[in-house]
């Protein structure tokens, strides 16, 4: 395990650097997300709840674009036999698809949250933005460690396009639940110290969670 | 070597494979033999580990499949329609990666490349390659980790005859490795084998040493 | 041989329901607050209980499946799920009257049942389709099975975090059964009790009819070993099937349904 997901995650980016086909999509998508949302609310800045729910709704939807793509070329180029005749731990996959995907994120957020404070937010990040990256943080795992799984359920069946999200969307809810309501405080003008302890241990729990219950049942997607 | 007992495996109501039973010693080449559909996929794919057997069972070089699959897989080569292999990706980078999942010295993917006549091409992405180039870093990929048995699918599919004379010291006979083929070539795969196996809908048809065969015999199947 | 137990589980059905609508009609006191339009709650809560329970039961006999390979347990989580799903949508249509007669909307955002229910329902109507896009039985059964217990373990955890983010303008109405006057709370029991047999029913009856179907076929199958021109092609499905030598051989072992 501790030598396959290194050699799984520089295949990874070295895939995605040659094909650039993840990432700057996802980026490119949220910040088209952002301008559509100025447009459609009629709003040049928001705070606040509104605030909280544009950028969560905006990050899923990019990360979604991220999922759609996570196993695709594996799919086409027979990557997972190849993989499947190795003698490795079947689930250093999973823990290396999920840090792949935790990746984009990561980058998509460095993208995206400039951009939000820049193109729609009112109150300025300063002060709460180390409470903020606490909350992506969590918020990001729970997104990959799901995002993985239902990547992988979809991308061998039929309408993998379509299954991704219908699957994924309502899985993703409590941690839109927890993430929006954690970060609207933070967004709001006046606002002094972190973010909430009962969100934060929700999208703990959720993690912990979701990430054993993946974990173990990932092997089962690999077989033929 | 390879002990195959009443191996079956159904898809659906479908049985793909049906009661087939081969043995097959060390360092001996087994071809099968069979129409589009007669289960030979399966059967190499069951060999390799990659699909449970339904019923029946199966021993591959010592170990019974499925349940002591992982004390095969790295020991098991395998070459087949496709080349399992990224196309955006070097050569090189392939090869690579494949050592590292392997635990094979990364000296040995310079010793392949060579083996293979890619080193020139090796870091280039394979999509700008022939077809036949990628089927060579293709079966350079099958054989990497020094496997002592190997499945080969129609290896010759997409190579002209200089390329397979110049795998044959890496996938053919003169490797001197346990052989299991699936061929489509009467002459060809006859010539090859010390043993065949004919299949028809999942079925064995024929089985037999490869001495007491003719051509004929196996042209019946495809009829 | 299936449906063994079938009539006596029907017919307790049926006494326990009717037995339930008397309690309901002419038994149970009227609520103060909310008049008649509160019986709904007896219909309304033991049908979402039965369908969380449900859910949840799918995703433990998934684990079965996964765990034995057993075409047998994904069927029955499969009929689990399915049973559930309706109940769910139940739940919904009861849950939405109830919200329009008591609060004046079809749809309210603070009743967290009804919210959680939503996201559930939104999941598990994702598992047809799913099963569906998949054509080879055996990886469809095991994708299904995987989905079957990360849904399952969702629920819960659905629930918590729902309930943390509703704001209780109205009582809660799970869990009360604690602050429920003796009467009402029999009433509750005897409804829920009703319930889950129905749930039951229904499920053994459909596992009936598939187990049922399967050996249909495979006589059909020795059938058309003599004659092939009966041989008929199954369509693309999203229900398993049984494949004949699984139910030949519970047969041959003797085993009662």
């Amino acid at each position: 395990m501790r030598r396959t997901v290194p050699a799984l995650l520089r295949k990874e980016l070295l895939v995605e650097l040659r094909t650039l086909e993840s990432v700057p999509g996802m980026s490119l998508f949220s910040l088209s997300t952002f301008v559509v949302f100025h447009f459609a609310l009629n709003r040049s800045s928001t705070e606040g709840d509104l605030a909280a729910g544009i950028l969560w709704v905006t990050l899923l939807f990019a990360a979604i674009i991220g999922v759609n793509r996570l196993f695709v070329v594996d799919e086409d180029q027979g990557g997972f036999d190849g993989f499947l005749l190795a003698p490795v731990d079947r689930s250093a996959l999973f823990v290396a698809k999920t840090l792949t995907l935790l990746a984009y994120l990561v980058v998509l957020e460095l993208v995206a949250v400039p951009a939000f404070a820049l193109l729609l937010l009112g109150p300025s990040l300063g002060h709460a933005l180390p409470g903020l990256l606490g909350v992506l943080a969590l918020g990001d795992l729970g997104v990959a460690v799901i995002g993985t799984l239902v990547a992988a359920l979809a991308v061998r069946t039929r309408a993998r396009d379509l299954l991704g999200p219908l699957l994924a969307l309502p899985l993703f809810v409590p941690i839109v639940i927890g993430g929006a309501r954690a970060t609207s405080p933070l967004l709001s003008s006046g606002h002094s110290g972190g973010p909430a302890a009962r969100w934060l241990l929700t999208l703990g729990l959720y993690d912990l969670l979701f990430g054993l219950i993946a974990f173990a049942l990932f092997d089962f997607l690999l077989e033929d | 070597m390879l002990e195959v007992e009443g191996l079956t495996r159904h898809y659906g109501e479908r049985e793909a494979l049906s009661g087939v039973s081969v043995s097959l010693r060390e360092g001996r080449t087994l071809v099968v033999f069979g129409p589009n559909g007669a289960g030979k996929t399966t059967l190499l794919r069951i060999l390799a580990g990659l699909l449970r057997p339904h019923g029946g069972s199966v021993r591959v070089l010592g170990a019974s499949l499925p349940q002591e699959a992982f004390a095969v897989r790295g020991r098991i080569g395998l070459l087949g329609h496709d080349p399992l292999l990224y196309r955006d990706l070097t050569a090189r980078e392939n090869l690579h990666f494949h050592a590292r999942l392997h635990g094979t010295p990364e000296t040995r993917v310079q010793e392949v490349l060579e083996a293979v006549a890619m080193s020139r091409r090796c870091n280039e992405p394979l999509r700008t390659l022939s077809r036949g180039m990628v089927q060579r870093v293709a079966a350079a990929r099958a054989v990497l980790h020094e496997p002592r048995l190997l499945l080969l699918d129609e290896p010759h599919a997409n190579l002209d005859p200089a390329a397979i004379e110049l795998l044959a010291p890496l996938i053919g006979a003169e490797s001197g490795l346990t052989r299991v083929i699936c061929s489509h070539d009467p002459a060809g795969g006859l010539a090859q084998a010390d043993v065949v196996l004919g299949l028809r809908e999942g079925r064995m048809v024929l089985l037999g040493a490869a001495d007491g065969l003719d051509v004929v015999a196996i042209s019946e199947l495809y009829r | 041989m299936y449906g063994k137990g079938l009539r006596a589980l029907s017919i307790a059905t049926v006494a326990t329901m009717t037995v339930g609508l008397v309690l309901v009609f002419f038994y149970a006191p009227l609520e103060a607050e909310q008049g008649f339009l509160q019986k709904i709650f007896y219909v309304h809560v033991p049908l979402a209980i039965v369908a969380l329970c449900g859910f949840v039961i799918g995703g433990l006999l998934a684990i079965q499946h996964l765990r034995t390979r057993d075409p047998r347990w994904d069927m029955r989580s499969y009929v689990a799920i399915h049973m559930s799903l309706i109940f769910a949508v139940g739940t919904l249509i009861t849950g939405s009257i109830w919200a329009k007669g008591s609060w004046g909307h079809w749809w309210v955002w603070n009743e967290p049942t009804l919210v959680s229910f939503l996201i559930v329902f939104l999941l598990y109507a994702t598992y047809q389709p799913l099963r569906f896009a998949i054509e080879d039985p055996e990886r469809q059964a095991r994708y299904a099975s995987v989905f079957a217990i990360t849904a399952g373990a969702f629920v819960p955890m659905n629930f918590i975090a729902v309930r943390l983010s509703t704001a209780y303008v109205h009582p809660r109405v799970l869990g009360s059964t604690s602050n429920l006057p003796a009467p009402m709370a029999l009433t509750f029991l005897v409804c829920l009790a009703g319930v889950a047999l129905l749930y039951a029913t229904l499920c053994k009856y459909e596992l009936t009819v598939k187990h049922t179907r399967a050996q249909v076929r495979a006589l059909r199958r020795r059938l058309e070993g003599t004659r092939p021109e009966l041989a008929q092609s199954r369509p693309r499905s999203a229900a398993p099937a049984l494949h004949p030598a699984a139910t030949m051989s519970a047969r041959t072992a003797g085993r009662p349904g």
